[in-house]
């Protein structure tokens, strides 16, 4: 499914960020750090329309040759990037939206961990086994 | 009409739904121009079958001849050569012409028609009235032709024949007939349509449903579909044309994914074929029937199906004045066709496909720049500036491809490729000949030379990164930006290069994306390692060594290009500073001891904790602080003022953000408030005016939270040059390893002046270059103080009593003086406050940090004036204490002798006594006088003891008998034993006073009292005055009788001599038994002298009388306080007594009991009446006086009584003076008490029975 799953904390930088292994890390890490861009446009074009009723999941953020960056921003301005690789046609809008959902929930079971500091990376297992279960091992 | 004898021309734009006319051809030229004007003018609505929305169609048609050819054959699908309906025209109105020709012709129109199956027609007559008046005036009406043509063709529908009157003639019937006409046209037009395109599509259905069968083909599909499509951009709804080539699109999309799934049409295997044209997009003809034809043919490849298809597609999203869809639509289908040769794994050229898309963008763009405005364009950047990025992109690649991204001319092996690839691109298009922009010489220009490719490129590149930074997508417009940096650090160009890569990674830090910035920093270090800018190259290369997204290998060759450098610089005097914070980190400074406060000359070490980052253990030829000196004044007493600042003292933990830009650089740790302690005290006195806490960081904390802290962003980015600054005080350490991880480096700190010092840099010296902290932070400091030697003498145990032996302790603080061997303390002796020699006084000497150094035994010499204490040595600020008992002796309670002068010539001030408030005992202050080898002044110390008793006399009598009573009270918390009480006269030998008390020890509890009781006897005569002391010992009572301390009181007793006797009588009256209430009885009081008087009495207060008998008066009074008596008559009067022994006088009154029972005898008083001669010749003695009230109080009793004769004898009269006079007290006739002893009343609690009154209906029952 997915090939790179980013969190970014509400300033912008990486909370957590990991990608399929067999590829380079650092092309990910740019691709999502460009998205970024279209993410607070985004954000911005709803904030003026709809104001507090919009909508989390931000769609396809852009394409690129390989890859589709797709969005999604919690009410807090965290942000969720999945990269998914453009031969796989096989993924539908839907189950990106489950995706994040899912990458969402376990977020917030993050977040709710007394010990966890919220703004530290996230070094959760358990949110790191969803994630896993997300990304295609073989690449 | 033009162009009915060719074939039509598929040119969409021109074409119109084909209707055929037969019949009167000159009739139809006639009416051509209007009908073709008129058809379009309203629209109609266009019910739609399978619940599509109704549309409202504005009509118009191709009115075309009527031929036979023009029918479509049986295997025909073509749509838009389908005569959708078919008119006959006919203006005949003789029904024998009708006969005889038209309704021939019109059999075989129709005939014609119905073997074609075609049942879309009508016949329209035309009538004038012009033909009808000129022609046959008196032939059959007109409807008779009408009727006639109906019953012949129309036999079942009348309204497939429309008569039009007067058609040329500008007549409301004119109007109304044409308007009905072309609604009858339209309306018949638009059922054709619904029919045969209904028709056609179900038929496009069946051949799509077969598309599983073996012989189904993708493209012959395509070609009906098209039909439809096309059919529909006649008819002007581009929605539904649009509809036709997606549905294409995304058929075509699910046989590649099938494809790709392993599911594989036979059809497809031409798509598959090796790419051989990649001359993109072309987007200028509204059809490019090149490519058209090959899709008939089924001889397209891939790329021209899409090509083709996306054509299509924008051509009809233009004209529904959608171009920025256009853009985005592009951007997918040039990733898309990338993804399905992939997926279909067509052989492609090396750079093709990058050809093919760069082309296929610019056309975009160009075909977007033709049908908007400048403005238009400018606003929607944001949906072009992805197919520049994306040209750019490909531009780039294909310049490294052709070897034209070097310093160097390409290679010959770079040339053929450059030549197979713009073969690939074929000739120019037709359309862009002429044009100088087009993007086919574009991408022929570029790839020709390298100066003209990095024209383009650059071109390119900067029409992105403005376009991007205009919409403001910063993060893409640098990392545009750094693929421009790569592109001149090919070139050779790392100045440019490194601004480009500065920006982006500005940008990576501040936002904390740890992977880019160590990416970026490396391609810094080498344009900044080709740029020989060594200082930024060292800087950067420290960072990257201790970068831990690195490799060890990496950043070890980092670490060792700044130890390579730093050997081989041999010029000392130019050092390289670089900032310390990517080399090491101080994490944590450690004082010991821990106070951060020592006194001068004191030893303070400081122990650093550094963190080294770098992947090798790097030697440091040394290590400074530099230390800036404050001095502190006024502030000797250094820890008076001790403010502590840290909680955890002595430690001072920094925490560094990752200089690495990690994001814990950013998430603000070192955020946490630094909380001070300030108090205000005024500067005379010291004392506190005001104390608060104060946050020292307030201005980082409180600031906004913004994205990024400029300050700390700078550090990151390229850490300031930093210059050590001299002149402060240094703390060196020479040759120094530090180890990857935590070293820690011990320094000692000077401490040679009292003041503060505040670590302020930090130097590390390798070879030739430095690693300077400009600043630590938070600021440590510690403090030098400087004291001056301290002795202070306090209780052991509060409170000290006075009396028994108590234990001081002596506290001496040397400060900065050295107790040599020899030095003294002299203390001055003093008689209250003995010091009590002791064999075993050991001194202890305990270093500031309140550890013992030592113990030795004080040796205590005492002259008769001085105790000599001599001090051990004792280093300076240690402190020596020891314990010394003294002991203060109680003030026997009479004055002494006037005041002594002590050794040192001071007047030795008496110790006072006086009532402390927190305790009841009375306190005695006693001071000191000690003399110490520091100071030529003395040293003066006060000490406070209570006394732990508190004692009272009094004098008891009874009849002439004497008797002593003295209270011991013990105040303290203490029990005490008292022993060997004792009483003694001192002036009168002959006087005995004989001891009631038999107990020799009596136990006295704290805060309980001992009654002492002793009859005084005499043999001769009794002193009117006696000086008594009481003499006991004390102890506390847990000790043994050795340590009986002595307590003396010593007290004067005067008139102690009775001198009258008072005894009071009560009889009943005179018929009764007993005292009856409520009835007068009598108080009978006599008086008795008892001694001769003595001579001071006599002179004192006696008076001859005129008969020469000498008397006193006395004045008596008689009260009852608790209302039991009620006195009748007089209640007071005076006496006169004879001055001789046993001389008695009766007084009788009459009283009245108010209560039945027992009553006490009402109280008499007898006092001293001093008449006002007398007493104005007295002295005034504050003993004997009269309070001022008790007087007014008598003389009020005796205003109440004005008619007392004695008084009235006396004829004072100022006796019934009022009561100012009284009140001036001069001249006045005074009352005196006798001394308690004087006066025995033989009846003071004597009491008498008083019965009921008799007839009492009210019984009174007094309980008390």
């Amino acid at each position: 499914m997915a090939v790179c799953i980013a969190v970014i904390a509400k300033e912008n930088y990486p909370l957590f960020i990991r990608s399929v292994p067999t590829q380079n890390e650092l092309k990910f890490h740019y691709t999502v750090h460009t998205s970024l861009d279209v993410v607070e446009e985004k954000i911005s074009a709803v904030g003026k329309s709809l104001g507090d009723q919009r909508e989390l999941y931000l769609g396809l953020l852009y394409p690129t040759e390989d890859y589709k960056v797709y969005g999604y921003v919690t009410n807090s301005k965290v942000k969720f990037v999945i990269v998914v690789d453009s031969s796989n046609t096989s993924l539908r809008d839907n189950e990106i939206r489950s995706m994040f959902r899912k990458l969402h929930n376990s977020f917030t079971d993050v977040m709710c961990n007394p010990f966890y500091n919220p703004g530290d990376p996230i070094q959760s297992k358990a949110f790191n086994g969803i994630v896993s279960g997300m990304m295609v091992q073989t690449g | 009409m033009e162009s009915q004898e060719e074939k039509p021309i598929i040119y969409t734009m021109e074409n119109k739904p084909i209707v055929t006319c037969a019949g009167d051809q000159n009739l139809f030229t006639s009416l051509y121009t209007s009908l073709a004007q008129q058809l379009p003018r309203e629209p109609m609505e266009w019910r739609r079958t399978y619940g599509r929305a109704p549309k409202m169609i504005h009509l118009e048609a191709n009115f075309v001849q009527f031929k036979e050819e023009l029918l479509p054959k049986e295997s025909n699908k073509a749509l838009l050569t389908f005569p959708f309906l078919h008119i006959y025209w006919t203006d005949c109105c003789d029904t024998e012409m009708y006969k005889s020709s038209v309704k021939e012709d019109m059999m075989r129109w129709q005939n014609t028609l119905r073997t074609h199956g075609s049942a879309d027609w009508v016949i329209i007559v035309v009538e004038t009235s012009d033909t009808k008046k000129k022609n046959k005036p008196n032939i059959l009406p007109r409807s008779s032709i009408v009727d006639k043509i109906r019953s012949d063709f129309c036999n079942k529908q009348n309204d497939r024949c429309v008569v039009l009157s007067d058609p040329l003639k500008d007549s409301s019937r004119s109007l109304e007939s044409w308007n009905s006409l072309l609604l009858k046209l339209r309306t018949l037009l638009l059922m054709s349509f619904t029919k045969n395109l209904g028709r056609f599509e179900d038929d496009m259905r069946t051949l799509r449903e077969k598309r599983t069968q073996p012989g189904w083909s993708f493209c012959e599909y395509f070609m009906v579909q098209e039909e439809l499509a096309f059919v529909f951009e006649m008819l002007q709804q581009f929605e539904d044309a649009l509809v036709q080539y997606d549905e294409l699109d995304a058929l075509f999309t699910q046989y590649v994914l099938n494809f790709g799934a392993g599911d594989t049409a036979n059809w497809l295997g031409s798509f598959c074929a090796p790419v051989r044209n990649w001359s993109g997009l072309l987007l200028r003809r509204p059809i490019d029937m090149e490519k058209r034809d090959s899709i008939q043919r089924g001889e397209a490849s891939l790329l021209d199906l899409r090509s083709y298809l996306f054509s299509r597609q924008c051509t009809l999203l233009i004209f529904l004045q959608r171009p920025w869809e256009v853009t985005q639509r592009a951007l997918e289908l040039l990733h898309n066709c990338v993804q399905e040769l992939c997926l279909l794994e067509v052989s492609v050229v090396d750079g093709a496909l990058d050809c093919w898309v760069f082309l296929s963008c610019l056309e975009v763009l160009h075909r977007i720049e033709g049908c908007c405005d400048q403005a238009q364009i400018a606003a929607n950047c944001s949906h072009t500036v992805g197919l520049w990025a994306y040209a750019t992109d490909k531009l780039k690649s294909l310049g490294v491809l052709c070897g034209l991204v070097t310093k160097k001319e390409p290679t010959s092996e770079d040339l053929n490729k450059t030549v197979d690839l713009l073969a690939g691109l074929g000739d120019e298009r037709p359309e862009t000949v002429n044009s100088l922009q087009s993007p086919y010489k574009k991408l022929k220009e570029a790839l020709s030379s390298v100066e003209a490719f990095e024209r383009h490129y650059l071109e390119l590149s900067h029409a992105a990164m403005e376009m991007y930074q205009a919409i403001g997508r910063m993060r893409s417009a640098r990392l545009v930006g750094k693929s421009l940096a790569e592109f001149y650090m090919r070139k050779g160009d790392p100045e440019r290069a490194e601004t480009f890569l500065q920006e982006a990674l500005k940008s990576y830090v501040s936002e904390g994306w740890s992977l880019p910035v160590t990416h970026t920093r490396r391609q810094i270090a080498e344009c900044q390692k080709l740029l020989g800018r060594t200082e930024d190259y060292l800087q950067t290369c420290a960072l990257l060594a201790g970068d831990v997204n690195l490799t060890t290998e990496e950043r070890k060759h980092f670490c060792q290009e700044i130890l390579s450098f730093a050997g081989k610089s041999g010029d000392q005097s130019h050092k390289v500073s670089l900032s310390m914070n990517v080399f090491t980190q101080l994490t944590r400074l450690q004082f010991h001891p821990a106070t951060l406060l020592v006194h001068t000359g004191g030893v303070l070490q400081v122990e650093l904790t550094l963190k080294s980052l770098m992947p090798i253990s790097v030697h440091i030829q040394q290590l400074a602080a530099s230390i800036h000196f404050d001095v502190d004044h006024g502030g000797t007493l250094g820890r008076s003022k001790g403010v502590k600042r840290q909680t955890n003292q002595g430690t001072v933990e920094f925490n560094l953000g990752n200089p690495s830009a990690g994001p814990t650089s950013f998430t603000g740790n070192s955020r946490v408030l630094e909380m001070d302690e300030i108090q205000d005290r005024s500067p005379s006195d010291n004392s506190l005016n005001a104390t608060g806490l104060v946050c020292k960081n307030a201005h980082l904390l409180i600031r906004r939270h913004g994205n990024s802290s400029p300050s700390e962003m700078a550090k990151c980015v390229s850490p300031p040059a930093v210059a050590m600054k001299e002149g402060d005080q240094m703390l060196k350490v020479q040759d120094v390893t530090l180890e990857p991880g935590e070293n820690s480096i011990i320094f000692t700190a000077p401490s040679g002046q009292p003041g503060s010092y505040t670590l302020r840099q930090l130097c590390a010296t390798v070879g030739g270059i430095q690693f300077v902290q400009s600043h630590v932070y938070p600021s440590v400091r510690y403090e030098v103080y400087s004291q001056e030697p301290q002795l202070t003498v306090e209780p052991l145990s509060e409170p000290l009593l006075a009396g028994l032996p108590q234990v001081v302790k002596f506290t001496l603080l040397t400060g900065h003086y050295t107790v040599k061997k020899g030095d003294a303390l002299q203390l001055s002796n003093t008689d209250t406050m003995p010091i009590l020699p002791s064999t075993s006084c050991t001194a202890r000497i305990s270093s500031p940090a309140a550890e013992l150094v030592g113990e030795s035994v004080l040796s205590i010499q005492s002259s008769e004036k001085v105790t000599s204490i001599s001090l051990p040595p004792t280093p300076p600020y240690h402190t020596l204490d020891f314990q010394l008992e003294v002991l203060c002796i109680i003030p026997s309670g009479l004055e002494q002798p006037a005041n002594e002068r002590l050794t040192n010539g001071e007047i030795r001030h008496r110790p006072r006594s006086y009532s402390h408030p927190d305790t009841p005992m009375t306190a005695i202050d006693q001071r000191m006088s000690i003399d110490c080898p520091w100071s030529i002044y003395s040293t003066l110390l006060t000490l406070t003891f209570y006394i732990p008793f508190k004692t009272k006399h009094s004098l008891l009598s009874a009849g002439n008998r004497k008797y002593i009573q003295v209270c011991v009270q013990n105040m303290s918390d203490m029990n005490f034993t008292l022993a060997e009480v004792k009483l003694t006269e001192k002036q009168h030998a002959s006087l005995e006073l004989q001891s009631f008390n038999t107990k020799t020890h009596q136990l006295l509890c704290s805060k309980h009292s001992v009654f002492c009781l002793w009859e005084v006897m005499w043999k001769d005569d009794l002193p009117s005055c006696l000086q008594c002391v009481f003499s006991a010992t004390f102890s506390p009572t847990n000790q043994d009788t050795s340590a009986f301390k002595p307590f003396h009181y010593q007290f004067q007793l005067e008139r102690v001599t009775t001198l009258y006797s008072v005894r009071a009588a009560i009889s009943p009256p005179a018929s009764e038994q007993h005292c009856r209430c409520g009835l007068l009885c009598g108080l009978e009081v006599s008086i008795t002298r008892l001694t001769e008087p003595s001579e001071g009495e006599i002179t004192e207060d006696s008076k001859t009388d005129t008969d020469g008998l000498k008397t006193t008066k006395l004045m008596y009074e008689v009260a009852d306080s608790n209302s039991n008596w009620a006195v009748c008559g007089k209640s007071s009067g005076m006496v006169l007594m004879p001055m001789k022994a046993n001389a008695t006088h009766r007084v009788q009154i009459e009283v009245m009991p108010l209560f039945a029972g027992h009553l006490p005898f009402p109280k008499i008083r007898v006092l001293k009446y001093l008449p006002h001669s007398a007493a104005a010749a007295m002295q005034p003695d504050p003993d004997s006086c009269i309070e001022n009230d008790s007087l007014s109080l008598l003389d009020k009793t005796l205003d109440d009584q004005a008619d007392t004769a004695s008084i009235r004898s006396r004829g004072s009269v100022h006796s019934v003076g009022s009561s100012d006079q009284q009140q001036k007290g001069v001249a006045m006739p005074r009352l005196e008490p006798f001394s308690p002893g004087q006066v025995f009343n033989h009846s003071r609690t004597q009491q008498v029975l008083v019965l009921p009154a008799t007839d009492d209906h009210i019984m009174e029952v007094n309980a008390t």
